[in-house]
């Protein structure tokens, strides 16, 4: 199954992403723990965009789509803005945070904790982020 | 949506957060954080009994203070967090760094006894 959600760039926004996701994720029967984990993760990468790619312009707009199978659940992450590459990003240490008094940083720590695999793909058009969880076989 | 009240108790406050904290209003609890700092309490109590949700906006705003809290000397804790949102908190291993404890006593009980 494949769910689409054109998400425009305004913060204000991200709780509706936050409904769709969870809405999607209700046939998956994963624990509220780990469907909260993989909703935070999403929401990490898209707030990322909305602010530091297109600067929270209303205008501009990420699309997600999310493809659940049975081994495996794929965040899509596709936009325009100037590209991220979320793969060589390096993540801020715990303790230089605390000393330095720094707000942001953490986010994308927790996609890497939460998520399985994160791939990033970019043709000068659009920027696609994948962000991959396996499902445990039961 | 995000409400956030500040109480005073004894010699405490007490920040009570409801609803989800993410990068749209993270800037309010940065905003009463600051405000209880800036008085002259040496203790301050998180009720996340109602907090739904925190993303990494929200825990930043946290860790953002802790160095103040420890060169004012504020006593500071967490109380009542949900099992999803103290997942997040562990995830990034804060709740080491943070003092977070189950119920309101519990809480009240480190503060005064530090």
């Amino acid at each position: 199954m494949t769910h689409e959600l054109k998400l425009y760039c305004e913060k204000s926004r991200l709780a509706e992403l936050r409904s769709f996701i969870a809405e999607v994720l209700v046939p998956t029967q994963l624990s509220a723990i780990s469907q909260n984990q993989l909703i935070l993760a999403v929401e990490e990468v898209c707030a990322n965009l909305i602010i530091h790619s297109h600067d929270c312009n209303p205008q501009s707009y990420i699309w997600l789509t999310i493809h659940l199978n049975s081994d495996r659940i794929i965040f899509e992450i596709k936009d325009s803005g100037k590209a991220f590459n979320i793969i060589e990003y390096k993540s801020p240490e715990i303790n230089a945070v605390v000393r330095e008094k720094r707000k942001g940083g953490l986010g994308l720590l927790l996609v890497r904790k939460i998520m399985d695999k994160i791939e990033f793909e970019t043709d000068h058009t659009f920027n696609t982020c994948r962000l991959i969880k396996k499902l445990k076989s039961k | 949506m995000l409400s956030i009240n500040m109480t005073g108790a004894r010699d405490h406050l007490v920040i009570a957060l409801n609803g989800e904290v993410d990068a749209s209003n993270s800037v309010e609890l940065d905003e009463v954080i600051q405000e209880a700092l800036s008085g002259s309490t040496q203790k301050i109590l998180v009720d996340g009994r109602n907090l739904e949700y925190i993303s990494s906006a929200g825990l930043g705003v946290f860790m953002s203070y802790l160095e103040d809290f420890r060169e004012k000397e504020v006593a500071f804790v967490i109380f009542g967090l949900n099992d999803k949102v103290m997942n997040v908190f562990h995830i990034l291993g804060l709740d080491q760094l943070i003092r977070i404890k189950n119920t309101q006593e519990e809480a009240e009980e480190s503060l005064y006894d530090a």
